[in-house]
């Protein structure tokens, strides 16, 4: 009998997008964000069933409902923990967490360098906008010290928080930065993330133009990283630690093996499991 | 980023594909968010905007007798900007905008669109291209003046027209 294969279908980022309009605001940059995700996806022929999306709370969290992939609009904050025990428990998925600057580096802030420590091979896409937007504007961990708002009048005086080398110190293995405006090269980075075998965080630009609409001024600002991506840590650091928050590419590409939780048992009976609890 | 040079005919009509199709996904997606912030006649607006570039998909398509679109270059088209020439930029878009202020932004990325195909012209190496590029330049012509002529039948807003009695600031 002759093998007639019927062609495969080409998946395009239209495939990856849900019905459910987006209820962000006009002109985020959580628009592109989406859009940079559902072309990543379709670059890599991943079908939407064997592709999960988890989030935490805030306005980028809301995009697992966006895609046609698995989704989990987690607990504010724990996206990373929901993440990284669906890639132990589901190694054959691949898993990409979401969320902003609030939810990553306050609320989860410590979930954050526990997953860059593990090195769960999973993406993790940061939406950074330095503002709270949901909530109506309140400063973040990445806000600047002097934005100066109703809120937090002269502004908080706070050092901002450093995402990237924070991630680097911590152990993740992949660190880029992207610009929401520049949905192809996020696209290519974001691809970049899904196939590096680890832990890779993706720090998206994202202005927020309802909070924050001077950050429209990005794109003025965003330029692809002058040098080739590094596998030293050193010198990643050194690198992002003098640079001016706008240098756009994957800045930081490492060696660590991915964490392989150990192989399970064969599936046991409900008798040897009710076994292991018994007093 | 530079523009790329396309060598071919099929390279050439590739690259104002998928420049089509970038605005029109733009177009649909300001449609979409419109809708959701019940701003009806400016979703309209760009409802029929993608529908128009919609239209230049299917012609370029029909013209190449391509079924599908050719996969894009390893390198990217290598846009002059950030995005397509006809794609008007995300953050350009306000919730409280009117007809007017949807037709600038049109009219902004048939002018770039124009000057794209322009540059196309002058730089190409090979007769197809360049016959292929002042064709495309014309047409964008003729749709710069076709949303002019629709600028004209649409009032210019207020100056006021972005202030909200509701605004979704924080305001004590």
């Amino acid at each position: 009998m002759n093998d007639v294969s019927a062609p495969l279908a080409v998946l395009t980022a239209a495939n990856y997008k849900s019905g459910t309009k987006p209820v962000w605001c006009p002109g985020c940059g959580d628009f592109t964000v989406l859009g940079a995700i559902t072309k990543a996806l379709a670059s890599l022929q991943l079908p939407p069933h064997e592709v999960a999306v988890v989030s935490g709370i805030g306005c980028s969290s809301r995009i697992p409902a966006y895609t046609t992939c698995y989704g989990f609009h987690g607990v504010h904050g724990r996206a990373l923990a929901a993440g990284t025990g669906l890639k132990v428990a589901r190694p054959d998925l691949t898993v990409l967490v979401t969320g902003g600057d609030g939810d990553g580096y306050s609320i989860g802030g410590n979930h954050f360098m526990h997953a860059c420590r593990r090195n769960v091979d999973l993406t993790y896409i940061v939406m950074d906008n330095h503002v709270y937007g949901m909530t109506k504007g309140q400063a973040s961990p990445t806000t600047e010290p002097d934005w100066d708002n109703k809120l937090s009048p002269g502004g908080t005086g706070i050092r901002s928080f450093h995402p990237l080398v924070i991630a680097l110190a911590a152990g993740a293995s992949f660190v880029a930065r992207a610009f929401s405006g520049d949905p192809n090269s996020t696209a290519e980075i974001i691809a970049k993330g899904i196939r590096h075998p680890g832990f890779a965080f993706i720090e998206i630009l994202s202005p927020c133009v309802t909070f924050r609409p001077e950050q429209r001024d990005w794109k003025n600002h965003v330029h692809a990283a002058a040098v080739d991506t590094t596998d030293d840590a050193a010198r990643a650091a050194r690198r992002i630690m003098t640079d001016d928050g706008f240098n756009i590419g994957v800045l930081y590409a490492g060696q660590r093996k991915a964490y392989a939780a150990p192989r399970s048992p064969a599936i046991r009976t409900v008798g040897e499991l009710a076994a292991e609890f018994e007093l | 980023m530079k523009a790329s040079l396309p060598r071919t005919l099929v390279d050439f009509m590739a690259q104002a594909l998928a420049m089509e199709r970038e605005a029109v996904a733009r177009y649909t997606e300001f449609a979409d968010t419109m809708e959701v912030h019940n701003n009806q006649e400016v979703a309209a607006l760009f409802r029929t905007m993608a529908h128009y570039e919609s239209k230049h998909v299917e012609q370029i398509l029909a013209q190449m007798g391509w079924a599908s679109d050719p996969p894009p270059p390893e390198d990217g088209f290598g846009w002059p900007d950030l995005e397509g020439p006809e794609t008007v930029p995300i953050d350009e878009v306000h919730y409280l905008m009117q007809p007017w202020h949807a037709l600038q932004l049109a009219l902004a990325a048939e002018q770039r669109a124009e000057a794209f195909f322009g540059r196309l012209a002058q730089m190409a190496t090979s007769e197809p291209v360049r016959l292929a590029a002042l064709e495309m330049q014309d047409e964008e012509r003729e749709h710069v003046e076709l949303v002019r002529a629709w600028l004209k039948k649409v009032p210019e807003p207020d100056k006021d027209w972005a202030n909200d009695p509701d605004p979704p600031h924080y305001t004590d």
